[in-house]
């Protein structure tokens, strides 16, 4: 029997921790915290999905927040042309964020650098544009989904069942991109990002894992796009801003990168400090911006750096 | 003919107006390899300091240097004491650090200038139309913009082509190494291009003032027009960006007016015009992807850059 | 011909702008043959080398590998067909332990690696040859500390263990014993002495003692070209190669 590691814990924590803050609604007497942390679980799912390609993959795309817009739009299309069942809706709504991310990546995957954060950015306000001119579905104004996607067995309007649902899709997905990592296909990716070269020389073609993994990160985030429009019960271009690309690579880099379940931390105290600083200050990016850059000079390996891995790369 | 003429002119004064944030923005990508997301709030801060100091000073000429040098003194701040440090730092450091700056300024110039957007009038002297042709009339503004635009490109593409600044400038951006080893102070250089480049922000925020609502967030639309020209025009190359910028703003005044007329010939009206927005907005992204398939470097990658 | 040399290089050309790096180059490596390639400094010894194995295109010329031109072919094809590079410059997977770093060698000649089952470290079928590979070169003790954390030495020999573990038909060894100590040299000449028997290699080495000692052949490359071919005694006996290249360095 091996020890299990430090992240491991951390993992188990955060969930036990999670699944009892039902419990502060009782409290609190209102939904209100219930539905922030509803938020906080979706978006940290999308951060852990640009984990698999940032972190692991070395792949810095800052349009991550475009297949978020995506699963979302697809989920409140749907829905307005009566097509409601959750069955019908998720796949979709998936294969289409997947199919993008296969266009998006193909393309952007040729170029290296600096062009492929240039490139992610484009392709991303790109689809942001269009949503902005889908004026049959509320163009810039977005759009209201009028009822949450249909499931038999599970009634997502009820808060209490949805924020659980969220909460087990996301363990979910750290589980699947820890478990990534440690595969065949995961060592590539991992040793792609660290040296490209040799990897070519070991005999891999690096674009095609690259590439898969690029899709594979897209469609859950799409996921948390489809769990968002739920949410929400709204859907508007905002969801893809650019700004919210860069949010998530905030969140993945906070919590620390190439960890599975560092995003989620990232994730968490991101909207703990905006909540915080907000209460605080209408000017609160004033303290945020300058905040970033010293995490950034000064804590680079993020708060999943105060739980150390155990050694090996298993 | 026209809406052709008119349209077109539309399109290089928006291509010139990209142009002077892109040319500074892609020396720095190129000389430093540095990510940089916080030059389109140099743009924003010029118009903000053109919408407060002309009407202050009364005189568009003086105001507008004024805004101009304060946007110059703010990009060598910004590079001194915010950008430096990430020099050298992995891209993505660069995204995370150069993004702070992007909310940094969003929040400044809601704290200094409150949240609603301010406009600035077209100085006087500029403010009439004129004819161009039996059933043309522009604005004098926008003639004279393109007529500036023009003369500071000019002058843009003889500092770089023709002086020995320029020489050392285009060595250190197709290759920093090469221009290390014939004794170039990168770093010097850098700091050069990125006055500059705010200088030349500064100038488009100027001269957008009076065209847009001054307002915050009207960075982050030039910055993200202006990548794509720069990746367009490959990294770098101030030709490139000159270039690109053309075909971009072009694309952007024609696809605009034209394409709901195309696409009527096969869709409804109404379909058309929906189809023509939303076309019309991501044409450039296509650009990019054509390019993009065609040559990942851009269409004019500076010599040696990789 | 019955016996075609394993791999053929005929007339390979490189510029770069003004320079001839790969000046009309012909060498041939026999199967079971150690070509050594020597030659000054900056005579295009690694430039030639990144070209066999893919990561440079030449402009001209073909590479005849197991009768086929792979000249056009990706480095990542060229691997899979059996050519391994060793890098004059460390180039392993700093953040991975040694063993990992062996496991995905193993792993690239293993088929895809879209297998997302298990744990590739929990995997016999990878990490049973990477141990041996590891053991085979001396490293066996150290297969679980990271990379980055091996000696120079250490990781040219991980740097070795990896080609070798791709199980390659031919090596392509660019100076395998840079920047080691005396000691450290002795060591690595005795490792490949007996690898000589067991693959095939073309060799590029400064280190004239273990040339002397490894080499069937030896070509020498001066300014992008070879000026000779032949027995190590050969070669030292050649005054052209003295006068080039042996004279200048023993002077």
């Amino acid at each position: 029997m091996r020890r299990p590691s430090p992240r491991l814990l951390l993992a188990c924590v955060l969930f036990i921790l999670l699944a009892l803050a039902p419990i502060l609604t009782i409290f609190v007497g209102n939904d209100y915290p219930l539905i922030v942390l509803t938020r906080v679980l979706i978006l940290a799912m999308a951060a852990v999905s640009l984990d698999l390609i940032l972190g692991y993959g070395g792949m810095v795309s800052l349009g991550h927040a475009a297949f978020l817009g995506l699963g979302a739009y697809a989920v409140g299309i749907m829905t307005t042309e009566g097509v409601t069942s959750g069955l019908v809706q998720w796949p979709l709504a998936i294969l289409l964020t997947a199919l993008v991310a296969l266009v998006i990546g193909a393309l952007s995957l040729r170029t290296r650098g600096v062009y492929f954060i240039l490139v992610t950015l484009a392709f991303a306000q790109m689809i942001y544009f269009v949503s902005v001119g889908l004026d049959a579905y509320g163009g810039e104004d977005g759009l209201v989904v009028p009822t949450r996607s249909r499931f038999s067995v599970l009634d997502l309007s009820d808060r209490t069942s949805f924020y659980f649902l969220c909460l087990v899709l996301l363990f979910a997905a750290i589980a699947f991109v820890a478990h990534l990592a440690r595969t065949r296909f995961g060592l590539v990716l991992r040793g792609a990002a660290m040296n490209e070269r040799r990897m070519r020389a070991l005999g891999f073609p690096v674009y095609r894992y690259r590439l898969a993994a690029f899709v594979i990160a897209g469609a859950l985030c799409g996921l948390a796009g489809i769990l968002l429009a739920n949410h929400s019960e709204f859907v508007s271009p905002s969801i893809m801003n650019w700004g919210r690309s860069a949010d998530l690579i905030i969140m993945v880099v906070l919590g620390g990168i190439g960890s599975a379940v560092g995003p989620l931390l990232g994730a968490m105290v991101f909207m703990l400090a905006e909540e915080t600083l907000s209460h605080l200050t209408t000017y609160w990016q004033l303290i945020f911006g300058p905040l970033i850059l010293i995490f950034v000079r000064f804590a680079r390996s993020g708060l999943i750096g105060l739980f150390p891995e155990r050694s090996g790369d298993g | 003919m026209s809406l052709l003429i008119e349209q077109t002119l539309n399109g290089v004064q928006l291509a010139l107006l990209l142009f002077l944030v892109a040319a500074g923005l892609t020396l720095v990508f190129g000389i430093m390899d540095f990510m940089n997301l916080s030059h389109g709030s140099l743009f924003m801060m010029g118009a903000y300091f053109a919408a407060t100091f002309v009407p202050m000073t009364g005189s568009f000429v003086l105001g507008g240097l004024l805004a101009i040098m304060c946007t110059t003194l703010l990009g060598f701040a910004v590079e001194a004491i915010w950008l430096r440090p990430l020099f050298g730092r992995g891209h993505l450091d660069q995204v995370l650090g150069t993004f702070g700056l992007v909310l940094f300024f969003n929040d400044f110039v809601r704290l200094v200038w409150g949240a609603a957007g301010r406009t600035l009038a077209v100085p006087q002297m500029l403010a009439g139309q004129v004819s161009l042709g039996p059933s043309l009339t522009y604005p004098v503004y926008r003639l004279v913009l393109i007529g500036a635009g023009l003369v500071v490109a000019g002058g843009l593409y003889l500092l770089v082509q023709r002086t020995k600044a320029g020489m050392v400038i285009r060595a250190a951006a197709s290759d920093r190494d090469m221009a290390g080893a014939i004794g170039a102070d990168v770093t010097l250089v850098s700091t050069f291009v990125f006055g500059l480049g705010a200088a030349l922000a500064g100038l488009a925020g100027l001269f957008a003032a009076p065209l847009l609502t001054v307002q915050i967030g009207m960075g982050d639309n030039i910055l993200i027009l202006t990548l794509v020209i720069i990746v367009i025009g490959g990294l770098g190359s101030v030709r490139g960006a000159f270039l690109a910028a053309l075909i971009v703003g072009l694309i952007d005044a024609l696809g605009r007016a034209y394409l709901p007329e195309l696409l009527r010939l096969v869709l409804s009206p109404v379909a058309a015009s929906t189809a023509a927005g939303a076309l019309s907005s991501v044409a450039i992204y296509i650009l990019l992807a054509a390019v993009l398939l065609v040559k990942p470097q851009g269409l004019f990658p500076a010599r040696g850059a990789r | 011909m019955a016996d075609l040399p394993l791999l053929s290089v005929k007339r390979l050309l490189k510029r770069f702008g003004g320079l001839i790096a790969t000046d009309h180059v012909d060498i041939d490596v026999g199967a079971g043959e150690t070509h050594a390639l020597i030659g000054p400094n900056g005579a295009g010894k690694t430039t030639f080398i990144a070209q066999i194995q893919g990561e440079l295109s030449p402009d001209a010329g073909a590479i005849i590998f197991s009768g086929r031109d792979i000249a056009r072919e990706a480095a990542w094809r060229r691997a899979q067909q059996g050519l391994a590079r060793s890098f004059q410059i460390t180039s392993v997977f700093l953040q991975f332990t040694a063993l990992t770093n062996v496991i995905l060698a193993v792993q690239a000649q293993a088929g895809h690696s879209f297998r997302i089952r298990r744990a590739a470290v929990d995997e016999p079928a990878l990490v049973e040859p990477a141990q041996a590979a590891l053991a085979a070169i001396g490293l066996g003790d150290r297969a679980h500390v990271r990379a980055v954390a091996l000696s120079h030495g250490e990781q040219r020999q991980l740097e070795l263990a990896m080609a070798l573990a791709m199980r390659p038909k031919l090596l392509l060894l660019d100076e395998p014993m840079a920047g080691m100590g005396r000691q450290d040299t002795a060591r690595m000449t005795e490792i490949l002495r007996k690898l000589k028997t067991q693959y095939s290699m073309l060799l590029v080495e400064h280190d004239m003692s273990a040339v002397e000692a490894l080499a069937d052949r030896v070509s020498v490359l001066v300014a992008g070209r070879v000026v000779a071919t032949g027995s190590f005694a050969q070669i030292r006996a050649d005054a052209h190669v003295r006068a080039a290249y042996l004279g200048e360095k023993h002077r």
